[in-house]
C-alpha cells in the first residue's frame, strides 16, 4: 500500500513582452520584445523583479527542504522562453534551478518551448516545439521529461490520444467539476482512448487557497497556517491518496508577497506535512506509476485552468485575439521556409499564450480589471503593439520570398 | 427642495456640452421631486422643458447671445470700453442684466440651494447667496484656462472664476481633470470638491434614420474600403486641432484608405484649411462648416472612428454622442469623459505619433475596430442622469445643514 502525498507542480515562465511597437517602427527595426523603459514591458527588467522577489528566495527555500526532508518532491515545468531570459539576464537563477532538478527529486514536466497555444492552430508546429522544449532541457538540465503539460493547462481527449502516442507516462490537467462529477481529483485517471498514458487532475480549491486567495485579508480564512492548511489536506485525503497541488511557481514571491508570510508557510508545511503518519511527496510520474487508474475520464472539449469558465476565453474569447492569431499562424509556411533563425524564433516568440491574454476583454463585463495582469494600458493597446509586429513580420517575409506581403489571405 | 439654477444656454439653443447637461440634470432633478428655476440670459421657446420654469434675464434672442463671445476669448478691450447706458453690447452687459434679474428674483423667493454653472453665472450665484443666504454650488463644466487651450486666457475671466470658486460652499467637477485644474490652478482645497462626471441619455438620439445622402461622397469611399476618421467641435486651439490634423498625415504615411472629417467651425478654420494643404492631405480632409440637426448626426454616422484631440477638455460629451452613432473612441488623455470609459485609445494631445498608429491601427484591423465599438456601448450605458441627480440632493441637503450650523 502505497503512501497518501502531495504532487507539487510549479509552472515557470515569462513571456517575451512586445514594446510599444509603432506603426513607425514597422519595416525599419525588428526588436519588438527590447523595451527599455521603465515599464512592465520591459522584459529585462520584469524578470530581474522577479528573480529577486520570488525565484531566488524560493529556489533557496527549495535547495533546503530538500536538504533537510529526504521524501520532499516536486515537479517543474520550466518555459524556453524562460530560460532564455535567465542566461541573458540572471544566470545564477539558472544554476539555482540546476541544482535542484540534480537531486534526482525534482521532476521537469514537457511542454511546448514557446508557451503556444500552437496545439490548436498548427500540430506541427506544436509538435516542434515540444521537441524543441525537450532539447533545451536535456541540454540545460541533462534530462528527459515523461510527463506532459500543455499551455494553461488546455487539455482534451485530442491531446491525451497524442501525449499516449508519443510514449508519455503522464499528462496534468484541470481538476474541474462538470468533468470529474462525483468523482474526486484525488485519484490518478486514465484518459479515454489511451494505451499507458495517466491523468493527474489539478485539486483547485486546495491549490487556489494558495495561489488566490493565501494573502487577501477579506477570506474568511485569512491568515491561512500550515496547521490548518494541513488538516485541509488530511480531510481531502478521505477522497483518494493523492493531493494534487498545482500552481504558478510565482505564486511564492511575486503573486503572493514575502510579507504575506508565504515562504515561512510553505517551510512549515512541509515539516508538517511529513511528520505525519503514512504521508509523502510524490513527483507527477511518479505518482501516476504508483497508483491504479481509478476510472477512465473524456474531455472532448478544451478544459483549462482559467477563470470560472475553465475554457480559452481569456485567449480566445473575442476577435482581436482570433484576428491575430490567424494571422499569426497564418505565416507558418512562409516562416518555416525562410530558414532564417531570427525570424522562426521572433514568430515563435509571438506565439506565447501571454500576448493574446493581454488583449482580454471579458473583464471590462464585469468591472473586474484588476483580476488580469497586463504590462499595457488596454486590450486595445495590447493588440496594437501586436499587429504592428505582425505587420513588420510579414515585411520581412515580403523582402525574403518576394511576395506580396502586405496581405493576409 | 427650490433649486435656482444659474444657466447660460439650454437646448435648442444651446452652442455645446454645457446646455445638454444642465438640461438633462435639471430633467433628472425634476423627476425625482426638486423644484428647479432655471434662468438664461435670452429669451426663447424651450419645448420639452415644461418640468421647470425657464426665466429669461433679457429679452436678447438666443443667437445674439452665441455671437457675443461666451465661448471665444471675450476681449478685455471691448469691457473696459464700454460707455455707460450704451446697451447690451457685449457679454460683460449681458452678464450685468443677468445678475439684476437675479437680484429682483431672489427679492420674492428664496431658494434652497443655488447652482451656478461656470464663470458666466458665477457672479449672479454669489448675488443670490450674498442676499438670501442659501447655499451655493459652483459647477465647473469648463474653466478659463480650458477655454484657452493651455495659454493663460483672459485675466477678468480668471478673476470671476477665482471668486466664484472661493465664495461657493461646494464646487462641482466634471471631471477628474478638472478637479485637479481647480486645485492647482485656484489652489481650492480638494475636498471642497466633488467629482460629478455627466451622464448620457442616449433616448434623445433614438428617433433618427441616418440619411446615406447627406455625406454622400464618404459614403462611396466608405463602400470603397477607406476608413472615415472624424471630429465634431469648435474648431479653437482648445480643441488641439492641429495635432489632429498632424497626426492624420503621419496615418496617412502608413495607410492610404483613410479620410478625415473636420464638422464644425470657430477662429482656427482658415488655419486648418490652410494646414492640411501644407501638410499634403487636403484631399483626404473634408471640412463642413457649421453643423447642426441632420447634418451633426449624420457626421457621426458616416464616420467609423471618432476622434478627440482636446488639450484641456474637462468633460466630452460628444464622444458618448459619437459612440452612440456607431464609432470607436480615440480620446486625449487630457478629456474627461476618458474617465468613465474603459474601451477606448487614449493618447497624450501632443503624441501625434501615438494618434496616427491608432488610427492605423483601427482602420487596419477590423476585429479592433468591432471590439472597441461594442464594448464602449454597454460602458456609457452604465452611466445615467437619475444616479448625477440622486448625488446633487444629496450634496444640496449636506450643505443646507452645513450653512445653517
Amino acid at each position: 500500500m502505497n503512501k497518501r502525498g502531495i504532487v507539487l507542480y510549479l509552472h515557470v515562465h515569462q513571456p517575451w513582452r512586445v514594446r510599444e511597437y509603432s506603426v513607425f517602427d514597422t519595416s525599419h527595426t525588428h526588436d519588438y520584445f527590447s523595451a527599455a523603459d521603465e515599464t512592465d514591458r520591459n522584459n529585462k527588467r520584469v524578470l530581474e523583479k522577479v528573480a529577486d522577489k520570488s525565484y531566488r528566495p524560493m529556489n533557496a527555500l527549495l535547495m533546503k527542504l530538500l536538504g533537510t526532508h529526504p521524501d520532499f518532491k516536486l515537479s517543474l515545468s520550466i518555459t524556453g522562453t524562460f530560460i532564455e531570459q535567465c542566461e541573458a539576464w540572471a544566470p545564477d537563477v539558472l544554476e539555482d534551478f540546476k541544482r535542484l532538478v540534480a537531486t534526482g527529486r525534482v521532476e521537469i514536466v514537457a511542454e511546448t518551448y514557446y508557451h503556444s497555444l500552437a496545439f490548436f492552430y498548427s500540430r506541427e508546429e506544436f509538435e516542434r516545439q515540444v521537441e524543441l522544449h525537450r532539447q533545451k532541457i536535456q541540454e540545460v538540465f541533462g534530462v528527459t521529461p515523461t510527463a506532459l503539460r500543455n499551455t494553461e493547462l488546455a487539455y482534451n481527449d485530442e491531446l491525451a490520444n497524442w501525449a499516449d502516442s508519443k510514449g508519455y507516462k503522464a499528462i496534468l490537467a484541470e481538476g474541474w467539476d462538470p468533468i470529474l462529477g462525483d468523482r474526486s481529483p484525488n485519484h490518478v485517471y486514465r484518459p479515454s482512448n489511451t494505451e499507458s498514458l495517466r491523468l493527474l487532475l489539478k485539486n483547485y480549491r486546495l491549490s487556489d487557497d494558495i495561489a488566490f486567495r493565501f494573502g487577501n485579508r477579506d477570506w474568511q480564512d485569512w491568515p491561512l497556517s500550515a496547521e490548518t492548511y494541513a488538516h485541509w489536506l488530511d480531510s481531502s485525503n478521505e477522497q483518494g491518496p493523492l493531493i494534487n497541488l498545482f500552481m504558478d511557481y510565482e505564486t511564492f514571491g511575486e503573486h503572493q508577497w514575502a510579507d504575506t508570510g508565504i515562504f515561512d508557510f510553505f517551510e512549515s508545511l512541509v515539516s508538517k506535512w511529513l511528520e505525519r503518519q503514512n504521508s509523502t511527496f510524490y513527483t507527477v510520474t511518479e505518482a501516476s506509476v504508483s497508483f491504479e487508474p481509478g476510472d477512465e475520464i473524456s474531455m472532448p472539449d478544451t478544459v483549462t485552468w482559467a477563470d470560472t469558465e475553465r475554457d480559452l476565453t481569456a485567449w480566445l474569447g473575442n476577435g482581436m485575439q482570433h484576428e491575430a492569431m490567424r494571422y499569426l499562424y497564418h505565416m507558418e509556411d512562409d516562416v518555416m521556409r525562410s530558414g532564417d533563425i531570427g525570424l522562426i524564433s521572433d514568430w515563435r516568440r509571438l506565439q506565447t499564450s501571454d500576448h493574446a491574454y493581454y488583449m482580454c476583454t471579458k473583464w471590462f463585463r464585469d468591472g473586474d480589471v484588476h483580476a488580469y495582469f497586463s504590462p499595457y494600458d488596454s486590450p486595445y493597446d495590447a493588440f496594437l503593439y501586436y499587429m504592428n509586429a505582425i505587420r513588420d513580420m510579414r515585411y520581412r517575409l515580403m523582402a525574403y520570398h518576394n511576395i506580396g506581403g502586405g496581405h493576409h489571405g | 427642495m427650490n433649486i435656482l439654477m444659474l444657466g447660460w444656454e439650454l437646448p435648442p439653443h444651446n452652442s455645446g456640452g454645457l446646455g445638454v447637461a444642465c438640461y438633462y440634470m435639471s430633467k433628472a432633478l425634476a423627476l425625482k421631486g426638486a423644484s428647479i428655476d432655471f434662468v438664461v440670459p435670452y429669451k426663447a421657446d424651450h419645448p420639452n422643458a415644461g418640468f421647470m420654469t425657464i426665466h429669461s434675464a433679457t429679452s436678447l434672442n438666443p443667437l445674439h447671445r452665441n455671437g457675443m463671445g461666451a465661448y471665444d476669448n471675450p476681449a478685455i478691450a471691448d469691457a473696459l470700453h464700454r460707455k455707460p447706458g450704451e446697451g447690451l453690447n457685449n457679454i460683460r452687459d449681458v452678464q450685468a442684466e443677468y445678475v439684476s434679474y437675479v437680484e429682483s428674483m431672489v427679492k420674492d423667493k428664496s431658494p434652497d440651494a443655488i447652482h451656478a454653472h461656470d464663470w458666466l453665472t458665477i457672479e449672479a450665484g454669489m448675488r443670490a447667496k450674498e442676499l438670501t443666504g442659501a447655499p451655493l454650488i459652483v459647477h465647473v463644466h469648463a474653466t478659463e484656462f480650458d477655454r484657452s487651450g493651455q495659454g493663460y486666457g483672459n485675466p477678468l475671466v480668471h478673476e470671476i472664476e477665482q471668486q466664484g470658486l472661493l465664495m461657493a460652499d461646494r464646487i462641482f467637477a466634471v471631471s477628474n481633470i478638472t478637479k485637479g485644474l481647480i486645485v492647482s490652478r485656484y489652489n481650492i482645497p480638494a475636498d471642497k470638491i466633488e467629482v460629478l462626471h455627466n451622464a448620457f441619455d442616449p433616448i434623445e438620439l433614438t428617433n433618427y434614420t441616418y440619411d446615406l445622402r447627406t455625406y454622400k461622397y464618404l459614403e462611396h469611399l466608405r463602400s470603397e474600403g477607406f476608413t472615415v476618421v472624424s471630429t465634431v467641435t469648435r474648431f479653437t486651439v482648445q480643441k488641439g486641432l492641429i495635432h489632429f490634423l498632424k497626426a492624420a498625415a503621419r496615418a496617412s504615411e502608413r495607410y492610404d484608405k483613410l479620410v478625415f472629417l473636420m464638422a464644425g467651425d470657430g477662429e482656427q478654420r482658415d488655419e486648418l484649411v490652410r494646414l492640411s494643404a501644407d501638410l499634403g492631405i487636403a484631399d483626404k480632409v473634408f471640412f463642413t462648416g457649421f453643423v447642426r440637426g441632420r447634418q451633426w448626426r449624420d457626421a457621426y454616422s458616416v464616420s467609423d472612428v471618432f476622434v478627440m484631440s482636446s488639450v484641456s477638455e474637462p468633460f466630452g460629451l460628444t464622444a458618448l454622442e459619437a459612440a452612440h452613432h456607431d464609432n470607436a473612441l480615440i480620446i486625449s488623455k487630457q478629456s474627461g469623459v476618458g474617465e468613465v470609459l474603459d474601451s477606448i485609445f487614449r493618447f497624450d494631445f501632443w503624441d501625434i505619433d501615438r494618434l496616427a498608429d491608432q488610427m492605423v491601427a483601427v482602420a487596419a484591423s477590423g476585429a479592433l475596430k468591432h471590439e472597441l465599438k461594442a464594448n464602449v456601448k454597454r460602458e456609457y450605458a452604465r452611466l445615467s442622469w437619475d444616479d448625477v441627480a440622486a448625488r446633487c440632493l444629496a450634496i444640496y441637503q449636506h450643505v443646507r445643514v452645513g450653512v445653517a450650523s
